[in-house]
């Protein structure tokens, strides 16, 4: 239906003509987006704009209307159980609530999609969970409750967790906006350091000067558009539209 | 003029109760059985389930127990099988309990969060795994104190099969007393068996939950 796209290099994520609407409420209206490889990707807006909603759709946890998305050059399918099983071994989320498993240890909830998913033996799960939570550095916490961990904690067990699966891609959807503010650094700094190791990164944020450092190209949503795309230095620095301008200087109140 | 002992009344009385216990353990399996196949038929958002079910729940729990013990009786000789009490008491208890469990096992699950789902479906879990891993295993803290609750209900419950002449625990009460013209002597026996039966259950709910809490979820 959307002109047929051929880029240059293979995109990890490609989105072609996405519409997806909550009953008559058409939130987002046309998203094309390409996504290369190790690309990090800050995507910035008022709320109501559709960005949530647009990183939900990546994964399938929202179905759109039309449009097409695929992810490693899988399709996602929504009505294909099979498909999505596929698609979302590629695609890892993490959440703005942590969404840890409350009656799993620490260690349990990072080794059992692993184990479920993908058959990964008992010894290797362990081995594998230990050596992530020592990279988020929570490996201390292996046998730890979530409910005894702080939220940065909790959010940093979060990443182990979506790391597990080895995906090609990772959603961020406001992973700070729930911290106490002196707990969002040791979150940005795994981030970060998942973005330098050449992760494939999406998120959503609120934090422009994480966003500023971190993220290849920064997208403006605006109205269930992509208003305004590009580098953050130019983004940040020369915004074109009205719309933008006044996002930025609302956010120096 | 043949006199009856108390001790008489208490050991015909005995032999009845054994009834209402296999009716009433026979009602909580039955009941939980289709009970939680019906809950999994309305979590798997199959076109149509959710109406069904919550019809299925409607009928059942806003007609009497009575009246459906009665329709089960009589409605299954129409169909020309040969209904015994025992049968018509089984299938009308199993279905009431099932509709009842569904319902307030629903709710144990509506009450996990939604980002317990979203969180194992993005790490690609199935609908079933998601249901057997994640969220069955908070759902059932939840769900005992509500579920034992209505077990003592259905156990009480049993007492109307007396009505198709099924013989337990109410049945043999009345049957006795008419014998024996004591009918304040046996009713309270009867109503002393109803309470040995169901406080054991209200008290093993207890220390369930507390077992429950105390192991950390």
């Amino acid at each position: 239906m959307q002109s047929a796209v051929n880029p240059i290099k293979p995109s990890i994520v490609e989105i072609n003509g996405l519409r997806k609407s909550f009953g008559s409420n058409e939130v987002l209206k046309g998203i094309d987006l390409h996504v290369q490889p190790g690309e990090v990707i800050a995507i910035i807006g008022k709320s109501g704009s559709g960005k949530s909603t647009l990183l939900r759709c990546i994964n399938g946890l929202e179905v759109f209307q039309a449009g097409t998305l695929s992810v490693d050059n899988k399709p996602l399918l929504h009505d294909n159980a099979q498909a999505m099983r596929a698609l979302r071994q590629r695609v890892g989320m993490i959440f703005q609530g942590f969404n840890l498993f409350p009656h799993l240890t620490v260690g349990k909830n990072v080794m059992l999609a692993p184990k479920l998913v993908k058959q990964q033996a008992a010894e290797a799960g362990i081995a594998q969970a230990r050596k992530l939570l020592t990279r988020v550095g929570l490996a201390e916490k292996f046998d730890a409750w979530p409910d005894q961990l702080s939220g940065g904690q909790q959010q940093r067990v979060a990443i182990a967790r979506a790391l597990a699966m080895e995906p090609a891609v990772l959603l961020c959807d406001e992973i700070t906006s729930a911290l106490d503010p002196e707990l969002v650094g040791e979150v940005l700094r795994v981030v970060e350091s998942l973005a330098e190791e050449g992760m494939t990164l999406l998120m959503v944020t609120h934090e422009m000067s994480f966003a500023r450092k971190v993220s290849d190209r920064v997208i403006f949503m605006h109205q269930g558009r992509v208003h305004e795309m590009g580098p953050p230095n130019e983004l940040f620095g020369n915004p074109q539209t009205p719309e933008l301008k006044q996002f930025l200087s609302s956010l120096h109140d | 003029m043949v006199e009856f002992s108390v001790w008489d009344i208490l050991r015909n009385l005995l032999g009845a109760a054994q009834w209402t216990v296999y009716l009433s353990l026979i009602a909580f399996i039955g009941g939980g059985i289709v009970g939680l196949l019906l809950l999994i038929l309305r979590l798997s958002k199959a076109r149509g389930a959710d109406t069904f079910v919550g019809g299925y729940v409607q009928l059942f729990q806003g007609t009497p127990l009575l009246m459906q013990l009665f329709l089960a009786y009589f409605g299954i000789a129409l169909f020309g099988i040969n209904t015994s009490a025992w049968v018509a008491a089984s299938v009308a208890l199993t279905l009431y309990t099932s509709a009842f469990l569904t319902e307030i096992w629903r709710g144990c699950v509506a009450a996990i969060p939604k980002g317990q789902w979203e969180a194992s479906s993005s790490l690609a879990l199935s609908f079933g795994e998601q249901l057997r891993h994640i969220v069955l295993p908070q759902a059932i803290k939840i769900a005992i104190p509500p579920t034992v609750g209505f077990l003592v209900q259905v156990i009480k419950g049993t007492a109307l099969a007396s009505v198709i002449g099924f013989i337990e625990l109410t049945k043999a009460g009345t049957m006795i007393s008419n014998a024996t013209f004591k009918p304040f002597v046996v009713y309270s026996c009867v109503a002393l068996m109803y309470f040995v039966l169901c406080f054991p259950v209200s008290l093993y709910a207890k220390s369930l939950e507390r077992k429950m809490n105390a192991v950390r979820r």
